[in-house]
């Protein structure tokens, strides 16, 4: 049980946070063949692009209405109409994102209408999905405007049907999970016989691959008849505490019951998730998963001995920093330090003292005396002036290769990154010395008085 | 807002910029950037170009007055190097919340500044401005007036937010700032006749100290590098230099020519991009200090260190050119480093099958087309599936490019090569160039190439 508090700083140092409107972003280039697009100036979106191709080392595709002063006091309707309309002469995409920034938040825009209002005066548009997205950049944080822009795709996109695909379940991937993660989870679930459709799924846009042909949207993703299908399914499962609203409001339009799993780092975690799929499709746990449950506990026993009593300081997202957080405490490590970005209901379970909602310097000062720090990229500069390990974690991770298949879910998933940190912590033992283990001072002087004035140091410990 | 919108015009009338002088009145009075096209927009903005050109400060905290997006989302993300202080690396952000859209963002800020002195007591403090601050009203000049009475330490405002422009306009604006507050407000320890300063050069991966030994060796002083690797005293006392050579195209000319008419500092435009404009730079600086009363020597022994230094780079060059023969590059960059490189690979044997020119003057176009006979090759903005086409139908070998386009070329499964801010080759001077040259024949060469490029055995 943590206490969660804000930080009271007026300057934020080293930021762990990263804006709603990017996440936003990341959560449409999940989607097939789109162009996500922020509302605001070109600023917001060459920085954003610079951060993601930096972490994912692949093309990204993000437009801007290049938002200047003028239109910024008259209203950015014309440059959404010429952003949609250039959008859609040049990259021909199959769903446009358009989430809004803090500039064009703070002036106010009514994005719905000037949607209705473009629609009318662009028939060309008609059959094209615009998914719009309330993300201001004075609120709220990264895995926020994830969450909001895949309710808003659900909003937008989702059909009620009475035609139940029995096999069929829905997979709402937060944004901790990266496209390793997601292959597995859905390797998982197709391993009881069930098809998943991922929402937003970046395992197949931001994986990495090479495609036949250039193309200046997402080389792949959820497609939108897969999203319009999903009220058919049997069932959704919302992996990460943040696509509970997303889940709900697919519940609330279609009926599809869901259920939520807050990780799947961690043995018992993964156990509940194995269970709730052998209910859903009737059908035992396959064997496989029985062999790598085994596994896992033996990694458990094996490296229990290099986690028990170290001092953790980790800064994540919610989502992220519960996962990792209650790995790191199921292993055996205190969590000295705990930061993170935005608020959930899941601060005040972690299990630690407190939970600050801050930045990498709160992280810093906490993690003092610390044996490892856990955050991303941004986390270099103090893990060294520390002196201590980092092991990266979320989003960026601008300087390692293959962020995005580094994989931390499911029972192998924990297998490896019990391994990984395991391994930091071997790496940086603290080796004894000959100087290691020192007397109190006053019986120095006993030993250094070799030629037998015992009396003199007598008279120094009465 | 009034302040700034006349900074913006005094900075788009640019007496030193031949493009600019050529323009009519009215067409001036637009500016120098193109107008951006929503829905097909890339590159920064001017907050971002402000950024960019005062961040290499390295003792300097830079606090970005906004919400979370523009400090946030880009910090410590630039290869810009430093000797010493790492300040500069730190990311500080007012990270202002909806509150303060409401009640105004001023009284945030003084605190950060105040806590920023507090904790980490740095020379000065240079304040950024962003659009939503902008937006709302909130004076960061009277704010940084406010700091600096009361803390006794320069508290420098940056007005670019990021809507009134592009990125080169920010590096203006940001170099506006440096003129107003910063330049000419303290004194050097010491003068000698060899000091000069080097304006618009970064210190990207290190770039400046690939200059510096040649500079020593002559015994020129860089009295203020604006601003790789700079600290603010030495830019505060930069007016006491000597001469100036300004680098990377047009970026930071109002500095150059204000110093001029300000300090009678004269300057030079120059690259240090290849081995000839190398040479030129070296033989410019003595000139112009010369000419400002330096001993007549110092030209001589230019003279010998060039000659000695080209010798002993063209001997590590001319390895390659057997390597190169029949070599095609594709080369995407912006401004004068397009003549610069072009010559530098035309020289070891590399022939080059295109170039942007996208930020190129009127003049840089015309040394492209003479360097390269005729304009064909010349594109003004080269598409990412043109580029990618090129690459397929192997047009080209090989392409030079920012980090942006790095991904046309790799997924066309081409060798590609960052010659942009990002990169982590520093590719000044007469080392830089043999580096550049190595890197070159480092991605062509490759072996993965021939297994990237073959089919899987099952698809054939």
């Amino acid at each position: 049980m943590a206490i969660v508090s804000l930080s009271k700083k007026s300057c934020s140092v080293n930021p762990l946070k990263m804006s709603q409107p990017i996440g936003g972003a990341l959560a449409f280039m999940g989607m097939a063949n789109c162009m996500p697009v922020l509302h605001g100036s070109q600023g917001c979106t060459a920085f954003g692009l610079v951060l993601f191709v930096r972490h994912f080392r692949e093309a990204i595709p993000l437009q801007t209405t290049a938002m200047n002063e003028v239109t910024t006091i008259m209203g950015g309707m014309d440059n959404i109409e010429q952003a949609l309309l250039n959008i859609y002469k040049r990259a021909k995409p199959e769903i446009i994102g358009l989430c809004t920034t803090g500039l064009t938040e703070t002036r106010g825009e009514d994005i719905h209408g000037d949607l209705k209002l473009i629609r009318k005066r662009n028939p060309e548009l008609s059959d094209l999905p615009i998914v719009f997205v309330d993300t201001p950049d004075f609120k709220d944080a990264f895995q926020d405007g994830w969450a909001k822009a895949v309710t808003r795709i659900i909003e937008e996109l989702v059909e009620k049907t009475t035609d139940t695909i029995p096999s069929q379940v829905n997979l709402l991937a937060g944004s901790h999970l990266t496209a390793a993660d997601i292959e597995e989870i859905v390797e998982t679930i197709e391993a009881f016989g069930l098809s998943p459709i991922v929402l937003p799924d970046i395992s197949g846009s931001l994986d990495g691959h090479i495609p036949d042909q250039f193309s200046p949207t997402t080389i792949g993703g959820t497609t939108i008849d897969e999203v319009r299908s999903m009220g058919g399914s049997i069932a959704t499962l919302a992996i990460g505490q943040q696509m509970e609203r997303a889940a709900l409001e697919l519940e609330m339009r279609t009926g599809v019951s869901y259920a939520v799993f807050d990780r799947l780092t961690g043995l018992e975690a993964n156990d509940r998730f194995l269970m709730h799929l052998s209910n859903l499709s009737g059908k035992p746990v396959p064997h496989k998963y029985r062999r790598q449950r085994s596994q896992l506990v033996d990694a458990m026993l094996d490296g229990h001995f290099f986690f028990g009593g170290k001092k953790v300081a980790i800064g994540a997202e919610p989502d992220l920093l519960w996962a990792l957080g209650s790995l790191m405490a199921e292993m055996g490590c205190e969590i000295a330090a705990a930061v993170t970005t935005t608020h959930s209901p899941l601060l005040e379970k972690m299990p630690c003292a407190g939970v600050l909602i801050g930045d990498l310097e709160d992280l810093e000062m906490r993690a003092k005396g610390c044996d490892l720090l856990i955050t991303h990229s941004h986390g270099r500069q103090a893990a060294e002036r520390l002196g201590i390990p980092l092991f990266r974690a979320g989003l960026p991770c601008f300087d390692r290769l293959g962020a995005n298949h580094r994989l931390s879910v499911g029972y192998r998933g924990t297998r490896d990154l019990t391994f990984q940190v395991g391994n930091l912590f071997l790496e940086h033992t603290h080796e004894g010395a000959p100087d290691s283990w020192p007397l109190p001072e006053a019986l120095d002087e006993v030993i250094d008085d070799k030629n037998g004035h015992e009396h003199a140091a007598q008279a120094q410990t009465v | 807002m009034a302040g700034l919108n006349i900074k913006v015009q005094e900075v788009f009338n640019e007496p030193g910029c031949d493009k600019n002088q050529a323009k009519g009145e009215k067409e001036r009075k637009k500016g120098c950037t193109k107008q951006l096209v929503p829905g097909a927009a890339a590159g920064g903005c001017a907050f971002d170009g402000a950024k960019i050109a005062l961040q290499p400060i390295t003792d300097v905290a830079h606090i970005v007055h906004g919400p979370i997006a523009c400090e946030g989302n880009g910090w410590d993300n630039r290869g810009a190097k430093s000797s010493g202080p790492l300040l500069y690396r730190t990311g500080f952000t007012t990270d202002i919340s909806e509150n303060d859209i409401v009640y105004g963002g001023e009284k945030r800020l003084y605190r950060a500044i105040r806590e920023v002195i507090e904790k980490y007591d740095p020379p000065a403090v240079f304040v950024y401005q962003t659009c939503v601050t902008a937006l709302i009203g909130d004076e960061i000049e009277a704010v940084c007036k406010a700091a600096r009475e009361k803390f006794g330490k320069p508290v420098i405002p940056i007005d670019a937010p990021g809507f009134v422009g592009s990125k080169n306009l920010g590096n203006k604006l940001a170099g506006e700032a440096l003129l107003d507050y910063v330049i000419g407000t303290q004194e050097p320890e010491t003068t000698t006749p060899y000091d000069i300063n080097i304006i618009g050069e970064y210190n990207l991966a290190g770039e400046m100290w690939q200059i510096k030994p040649l500079l020593d060796h002559l015994g020129i002083r860089v009295l203020a590098s604006i601003t790789g690797d700079a600290r603010y005293h030495e830019v505060a006392s930069s007016h006491r230099a000597r001469a100036a050579m300004m680098v990377c195209s047009k970026a930071m000319i109002n500095v150059a020519r204000k110093m001029e008419e300000r300090y009678g500092i004269p300057y030079f435009e120059g690259s240090f991009y290849g081995i000839s404009d190398t040479s030129d730079a070296l033989r410019q600086i003595a000139k112009l200090l010369v000419q400002r009363g330096a001993p007549e020597e110092l030209l001589s022994r230019t003279e010998i260190l060039i000659r000695r230094e080209e010798a002993r780079a063209w001997e590590r060059l001319n390895i390659y050119r057997k390597r190169f023969a029949g070599k095609r590059v594709l080369l995407i960059t912006g401004g004068v480093k397009s003549w610069s490189v072009v010559s530098a690979l035309q020289e070891v044997g590399l022939e080059i099958v295109g170039t942007s020119v996208k930020k190129s003057t009127e003049e840089d176009k015309e040394r492209v087309k003479e360097l390269m006979g005729g304009d064909a090759h010349m594109f003004d903005d080269l598409p990412p599936r043109e580029m990618y086409k090129m690459l397929k139908e192997a047009r080209a070998d090989i392409m030079l490019s920012g980090g942006r386009s790095q991904f046309v070329a790799l997924k066309a499964r081409m060798p590609w090569l960052d010659i942009n801010q990002e990169r982590h080759h520093a590719y000044a001077g007469y080392e830089g160039m043999v580096t550049l040259v190595q890197e070159i024949d480092r991605a062509l060469y490759n072996p993965i190439w021939a297994q990237v490029r073959k089919e899987a055995p099952w698809q054939s």
